[in-house]
């Protein structure tokens, strides 16, 4: 018995060791510990944490390699240097900021202030605030345009996504989407905004040419009723084929053909599923699981879940840097 | 006397208005018992800290964005009526102004005679009476609120889930309190809980009435795993907890309550919305100002849906446009009994120990449809 449980235990770390896992760290943020959760991504072990500002939320790296926190009860961002490990500066982001996203040079930073109900643009090096645009209450997701002109900011509360022009700082257009909006993320060939609906079991697909809805995909899981499926985390392969959604209540991650427009699996993960990370070689899904505190990581060839690992109290974001 | 003041009132409603307005009118007691300072200031579990508008108004400000995208509006005015006659005069004249809903915070009665007045869909804010979703049911008639009997399935389902099950029910002595028990009593009975005894209480430092007053001898002679208390009132309930004979908890109208809203609920981004609320009013949100914050909600949600009117097509939107309350689901409106079905908090007043419905419980279509009266029994006879 024992040298079998050996053998087994040889034969999982030899199988793990060839998994092509390129070597490297998911930082995972956590809204109750003020610290990062640090993950070997090749024994998908937890290595260890990372002190950083209070109530991290949003997880970005920046063009210039370092990771970026958006922390709500700081009001700051902590820049965190991946390569020493440590807390370079903080920078300023207006009350409750939730979620940013960066310019293509990393000079400005575009955060959503939850209670204010603004969009912020913020000089990442001073962080002095440039503009500030009234948006609907409960502002969530904040994404750019590749070319850095538009922005793309959602309200929970008013379930619109107001396109801002960033030239003008001005919203130019307000689009109708699903119930409670969450995320968003771009096709690589720039045409396609697609939302995650909270409320709606649904992702709107924008035009990103006139801003109309030109489409939507409708979640269904069996066993789970459509008032369960919560769709919030959502993100793309370089491709532009696949896109991988959260389904909050419903556990799982849903599997997207994008061209299709269809569902084509449902990885069961943890619960509540939120935030969804692709690693380089998009050969894993990292999934972060809001109500279990754990992360589950997903091998995207199988559709299967490998492996879920225990992190912080309320897991947000997660950011792989191999 | 009170013409010229109504007047005004509704002149100044419908000066902002826009092409497409919808219009509320939001009905309350003059002179509110429930909101005198002392009263208000004990912040009873289940009971109103500040006036219904409060939420109204907050709702309607925060859906400015999302009326403006759509080019629709919303305007609220508040009457309020000093009795069951004036609640109803009130009722009238505001639906012959173009009124398209009326919002009601009033008395049982008066809200059934407002009802019956108009033409007009009603949102009831704050009344949790279960005759208004049964017997007394109207097809036009909306419940924000939750039933007092959604509130007592939440905490049996709540009960059954810890396996106390052995009760000890005490009751107050007014006609509310006894109609409330036998709700209870009910739910008890759905959910397999059972009393081990049921006593009336009254408040007294009366030595001949002690056995009725005093917490120990009230919850003595018996075993059982926790006391639930019925009082409508709060102030017996409130002394309870920590003062019975044997060391079980207090559940009901103290200790453990079943809420449709507290301001310490974490999850589903209820903190922005109890902030919010703080910020203007300067008070802890409570499960009355969020069933008012939903009925503003309710008239945005319909605004958005038919933003040129006219009232009948706002009327239909609203019986069934989903409405976003920040408890994890989109939340609708029955169509049985025109309740709102939602999650309810367990809260000991500190924060929110838990939700109901309860993990594990199943129902044929909606699982949020085991609290309060579901379709199969046909309590509502109104048709809708």
């Amino acid at each position: 018995m024992l040298t079998n449980a050996r053998a087994l235990i040889a034969l999982t770390l030899a199988l793990a060791a060839t998994a092509a896992a390129a070597q490297g760290t998911a930082y995972v943020s956590s809204e109750k510990d003020d610290a990062l959760t640090l993950i070997d991504t090749q024994t998908l072990a937890v290595k260890g944490t990372l002190p950083t500002c209070k109530r991290g939320r949003h997880i970005q790296r920046m063009p210039d390699g370092k990771l970026m926190v958006a922390c709500t009860d700081s009001n700051a961002a902590d820049i965190i240097d991946p390569a020493t490990g440590k807390s370079v500066r903080r920078v300023p982001l207006g009350d409750e900021p939730e979620a940013f996203d960066l310019s293509p040079d990393g000079k400005t930073i575009y955060v959503s202030n939850e209670d204010e109900g603004e969009a912020s643009f913020i000089d990442a090096a001073s962080g002095k605030k440039l503009q500030a645009v009234k948006v609907g209450k409960e502002p969530e997701g904040v994404k750019l345009s590749a070319d850095g002109k538009t922005l793309y900011v959602t309200s929970e509360v008013a379930s619109l996504v107001h396109v801002i022009d960033v030239a003008t700082a001005k919203v130019v257009k307000n689009v109708k989407v699903g119930k409670r909006p969450r995320r968003m993320a771009i096709t690589p060939d720039g045409k396609e905004l697609w939302v995650t609906n909270e409320l709606d079991a649904s992702v709107s697909i924008v035009s990103t040419a006139d801003h109309s809805v030109i489409g939507s995909i409708k979640f269904a899981v069996k066993g789970a009723r459509a008032e369960d499926i919560s769709p919030v985390g959502i993100t793309m392969t370089r491709d532009g084929k696949r896109a991988f959604v959260s389904l909050g209540k419903a556990n799982h991650v849903a599997f997207v053909d994008v061209p299709g427009r269809k569902v084509t699996d449902l990885v069961l993960v943890g619960k509540r599923a939120w935030n969804v990370t692709l690693d380089k070689a998009e050969a894993r899904l990292w999934v972060v699981n809001g109500l279990s505190d754990d992360v589950t990581v997903v091998d995207v060839a199988a559709a299967k879940a490998i492996k879920s690992i225990p992190v912080g109290r309320v897991p947000y974001g997660l950011v792989v840097v191999e | 006397m009170r013409a010229p003041a109504l007047a005004l009132a509704l002149a100044l409603a419908t000066a902002p208005a826009l092409a497409a307005t919808l219009k509320a009118t939001l009905l309350i007691p003059a002179d509110d018992s429930r909101l005198e300072r002392s009263r208000a200031e004990r912040a009873y579990l289940g009971h109103p800290t500040g006036p219904a508008g409060d939420g109204v108004q907050m709702a309607v400000e925060e859906g400015q964005f999302e009326l403006d995208a759509a080019q629709a509006g919303v305007a609220v005015t508040t009457q309020p009526a000093a009795s069951l006659d004036a609640a109803r005069a009130a009722a009238l004249a505001a639906e012959k102004a173009g009124a398209a809903v009326l919002l009601v915070d009033l008395p049982t009665d008066w809200l059934l005679a407002v009802v019956d007045a108009v033409k007009l869909p009603v949102l009831n804010l704050s009344d949790p009476a279960d005759r208004l979703r049964a017997q007394d049911c109207r097809a036009r008639l909306f419940h924000l609120m939750p039933s007092e009997r959604m509130r007592a399935d939440a905490l049996a389902q709540t009960l059954v889930s810890r396996k106390w099950t052995q009760l000890l029910l005490l009751v107050g002595p007014s006609p509310a309190d006894q109609l409330r028990a036998a709700t209870v009593q009910a739910s008890m009975k759905r959910y397999g809980l059972k009393a081990v005894a049921s006593k009336p209480f009254r408040m007294s430092a009366d030595p001949r009435e002690r056995d009725l007053a005093n917490p120990l001898l009230l919850t003595a002679g018996a075993n059982y795993d926790a006391v639930w208390v019925v009082d409508s009132d709060g102030e017996f309930a409130r002394s309870l907890p920590y003062r019975t004979v044997l060391p079980r908890p207090v559940v009901g109208d103290a200790g453990l309550v079943a809420v449709a809203w507290h301001a310490q609920f974490e999850r589903f981004g209820a903190p922005q919305v109890s902030r919010r609320f703080a910020k203007t009013t300067r008070r802890p949100m409570t499960a009355h100002d969020w069933s008012a914050w939903m009925a503003g909600k309710a008239l945005v949600g319909a605004a958005v849906a038919a933003p040129k009117g006219p009232n009948a097509a706002w009327a239909q939107a609203l019986a069934k446009t989903p409405v976003d309350g920040s408890k994890g689901t989109a939340m609708t409106f029955r169509s049985w009994d025109g309740q709102l079905r939602q999650t309810l908090l367990l809260t000991d007043g500190q924060g929110v120990i838990s939700q109901a419905p309860i993990e594990g419980l199943l129902h044929p279509s909606n699982v949020l449809d085991t609290l309060g009266a579901d379709a199969p029994e046909k309590l509502c006879k109104a048709p809708r």
